[in-house]
């Protein structure tokens, strides 16, 4: 088998050690069990951790007495119908539309931009928002970057709103802020989470005291935790002796990429560009704060404010009936399981996705589907 | 929620940085970094822009927290046992004809 | 289902054919079984035909057996990093016709569809790579075809290649039996990174290059070492091995344990894979081949495929059990969970 030679590759895979998973898997059975209740319910709120966790197989581990909720943590699960038609409509115009590769599949109230690129539409899959603008740069036709993705990826559209851009370049915002959803989840009246594990690459910018007040409101501890097999489990320890000693504080098991204030130079640029804003996260309710929108001043580049947006042209369709009956923003909510959900596996794949949770690599239901969720293999 | 990747910085031409991801070579935007970069630090990007210079002790260190944890674990029985367990498995490497 | 149920989405998903039909899934395999392979007159009783949706047909004559296959072959771009659509037309087809067992192919044949004002010099540096890949596999184009569409109406070029060949024994994709072995016979996810690497202005530097290599000699060495022991065989094109393991252990009712850390994956594919937050199990291979093998005889063959240079990688990954038919699992050497199929066309992600 080919060997990884490069020294980097070797420091990562050290967090990938299978014996000393299982050994951090033991120690979070034995600190499960000292807690006194079951089952234990911590979430996380962050898509990533649970792609981490299906990818390596870690809930065939996981004690049984713990129950690790996935959280609103998907960006792309928690845009709303109306941002995706925004993004459609201007395909149907004639723009060219550069998306992420994640927010394509993602149902809109009449087409996802995979169906508008069927229909002709021209959408360009960018995995950088600097590629965007290169697009921009390489045509004279108008490009729209469609920019999806939390805080940490705000950071990068901020910057290249900051730089030289071309004229024919604008943004079109569909960037959520995570910290308000953390406290409608916390205030949830059926909420059942005794601890939270916060997103480490999201942290890396925000700084890990920007949960400080989180904690000291709603009492519950908050674990600061990587991506990694290894970290993951040890974030989960560490979450749960908080649990058990009932000291809720914040803890940060992420130090090689998180500081106490995070990135300062990052996190002046995010708010120079935008702005909070309330909006609906799909599934959840509305979230005041929760979506982040370009300030006044990038008018310019702000594709809401350069084009007329007309979405009533995709509204002759009633909404689908089906949407009426699906349970994402339960499932988001941590209030119930995708097996639970009459469509799940049946009217709703990962082919026809009626919920969002169905269509990102990252989304609840999608990685049930496709990883199985409690399976006894 | 954001797919994070370390890489080694190759060489720097202004905000722009040519990284190694185990392998693949990408440019990366200094932009929004908060520290001098130079070759050989690492960085963890994110969508082509470095968002942290990762000290390189700190990944020792956090390596050296996990196992802390795991020797508060060892005093446990079960722990020990699954420890066994591990010890005896086949190796991975040989695949399922082991 | 009702239609009352349908969101207008829905219909348009299922109205037109889109990327994704083409993909390799199961929204490929079900368009054609719903049309593509519906009301021809069933073919001859003891051999493989349309319905089996195998690499190719197998028809009785005499005692052995005659194998046809046909493939068209499109990608862009249409020179890559280890290859060219003339390579990959070649090899695809002597490929499938490997897969059936038949490993001397008797003579292909090839159709090309040209855009006008295709470069001239492109076209003959096509054929000249066809010659040569040709020569590699011990095969001969006998017969042609050659039209020209108006700019537009077509991307650049299509080529479309049929071969036959004869068989003593054909290895079915459906052959898989409890406690068989699932050997690769090399790394995975190549060829698909490399024209990922390419595509979606991704910008990725490295040493990602296209593995499309005819492989009738390389599976010929195999089946030579174990005589009727090699169960089934599939290459793990568009879908990769995701999908190919998927429909062999549908067709031949086993559950499939891989062991993750026994997958050979080259250093620079499964960076490039974390990188753009992909599952090298998802991405394509043009020069691989999974083969099942009766469990006795796995070590044999392992050998003979290492002993080639287009196996030099090869490795037992997995075996097949009775318990979650149709299923595949992923051993990750820390937990187990189960392997999914694509659906459409891998897209680089940032969540």
């Amino acid at each position: 088998m080919p060997e990884t030679a490069v020294p980097s590759a070797v420091d990562e895979l050290k967090f990938r050690d299978p014996a000393k998973a299982r050994a951090l898997a033991a120690a979070l059975g034995k600190v499960t069990r000292e807690v006194g209740h079951a089952p234990v319910s911590v979430m996380h709120v962050c898509g990533s951790h649970e792609q981490a966790i299906a990818k390596f197989g870690l809930r065939t581990i996981l004690p049984k007495g713990l129950n690790v909720i996935m959280g609103p943590g998907c960006p792309v699960c928690v845009t709303d119908l109306p941002e995706v038609d925004e993004a459609v409509v201007l395909a149907q115009d004639g723009k060219i539309i550069a998306s992420y590769g994640d927010m394509l599949k993602v149902p809109g109230t009449a087409q996802s931009l995979a169906d508008a690129q069927a229909l002709g539409g021209r959408i360009e899959v960018v995995y950088s928002a600097a590629q965007a603008v290169e697009l921009a740069r390489d045509t004279t036709d108008d490009v729209v970057f469609f920019a999806s993705g939390f805080e940490t990826t705000a950071v990068a559209t901020a910057a290249v709103a900051l730089g030289d851009v071309p004229p024919n370049f604008s943004i079109l915002s569909a960037h959520k802020y995570i910290p308000p959803v953390m406290e409608i989840v916390a205030e949830m009246p059926d909420s059942r989470v005794e601890g939270f594990l916060a997103a480490g690459h999201a942290a890396a910018i925000t700084g890990w005291k920007i949960f400080e007040r989180f904690v000291e409101k709603h009492r519950v501890p908050v674990v600061v935790a990587g991506f990694e097999p290894l970290d993951i489990l040890a974030g989960l320890v560490k979450l749960i002796e908080l649990v058990r000693d009932g000291t809720p504080r914040v803890e940060n098991m992420f130090p090689r990429c998180v500081t106490p204030d995070g990135n300062r130079n990052a996190q002046r640029q995010l708010w120079r560009v935008f702005r909070t804003q309330g909006g609906r996260w799909r599934g959840i309710a509305h979230v005041p704060n929760g979506n982040l929108r370009l300030r006044d001043e990038f008018a310019h580049l702000d594709a809401r404010s350069r084009y007329p947006i007309d979405l009533r042209r995709l509204w002759t369709h009633a909404p689908s009936a089906l949407t009426q009956v699906c349970i994402c923003g339960e499932i988001m909510a941590g209030l119930n399981a995708p097996e639970n959900c009459p469509l799940f596996g049946k009217e709703c794949v990962p082919e026809s996705p009626v919920g969002a949770c169905m269509v990102s690599s990252e989304g609840t239901c999608k990685i049930w589907y496709q990883y199985g969720g409690h399976p006894e293999l | 929620m954001c797919l994070g990747v370390p890489g080694r910085v190759l060489e720097v031409r202004g905000q722009t940085a040519v990284v190694d991801f185990f392998g693949v070579r990408r440019e990366t935007r200094l932009d929004v970094v908060d520290e001098p970069v130079a070759p050989g630090d690492y960085i963890l990007n994110h969508v082509g822009f470095a968002i942290r210079k990762i000290p390189t002790p700190e990944i020792g260190e956090t390596l050296a927290l996990y196992e802390m944890l795991l020797r508060e674990a060892e005093h446990d029985i079960m722990a020990a046992d699954v420890r066994g367990e591990i010890d005896a498995a086949p190796v991975a490497e040989d695949g399922p004809d082991a | 289902m009702s239609t009352v149920l349908r969101s207008p989405g829905e219909t348009i998903r299922e109205e037109v054919v889109t990327l994704k039909h083409g993909a390799g899934g199961q929204a490929m395999r079900r368009l054609i079984a719903d049309i593509l392979a519906q009301g021809f007159a069933p073919g001859p009783p003891d051999g493989i035909g349309l319905a089996a949706m195998d690499d190719g047909a197998a028809i009785r004559v005499g005692e052995r057996w005659l194998v046809v296959t046909t493939d068209s072959h499109v990608v862009h771009p249409v020179f890559f990093p280890g290859g060219d659509i003339g390579r990959l037309a070649v090899a695809g087809t002597v490929n499938d016709l490997a897969m059936m067992g038949a490993t001397t192919p008797l003579a292909l044949t090839c159709a090309v569809i040209v855009e006008e004002g295709f470069r001239r010099a492109d076209l003959e540096r096509i054929h000249r790579s066809m010659q040569e890949t040709c020569d590699e596999a011990g095969a001969t184009v006998v017969a042609g075809d050659t039209k020209v569409m108006g700019r537009g109406e077509l991307d650049g070029i299509v080529i479309n290649t049929t071969g036959i060949a004869l068989a003593d024994a054909i290895v079915p994709d459906a052959g898989l039996r409890p406690g068989d072995r699932v050997i690769v016979t090399g790394t995975i996810g190549d060829h698909g990174m490399a024209l990922m690497a390419k595509r979606h202005v991704l910008a990725l530097e490295g040493e990602l290059r296209s593995d499309v290599a005819p492989l009738n000699r390389l599976i010929a060495a195999a089946l030579a070492a174990a005589p009727g022991l090699v169960s089934a065989m599939k290459d793990p094109t568009r879908g990769g091995v995701a999908s190919a393991l998927h429909e062999m252990a549908e067709k031949s009712r086993v559950g499939v344990v891989l062991q993750e850390p026994a997958l050979p994956v080259s250093s620079v594919v499964r960076s490039a894979a974390e990188m753009l937050g992909l599952d090298p199990l998802h991405i394509a291979n043009e020069g691989k081949a999974l083969l099942g093998v009766r469990p006795d005889a796995a070590g044999r063959v392992l050998a003979a495929l290492r002993a080639q240079p287009l196996g030099r990688d090869a490795a037992v990954v997995g075996e097949c059990i009775v318990e979650h038919a149709g299923r595949v699992i992923l051993d990750t050497g820390i937990g187990r969970r189960l392997v999914s199929e694509v659906e459409g066309e891998p897209l680089p992600r940032i969540c």
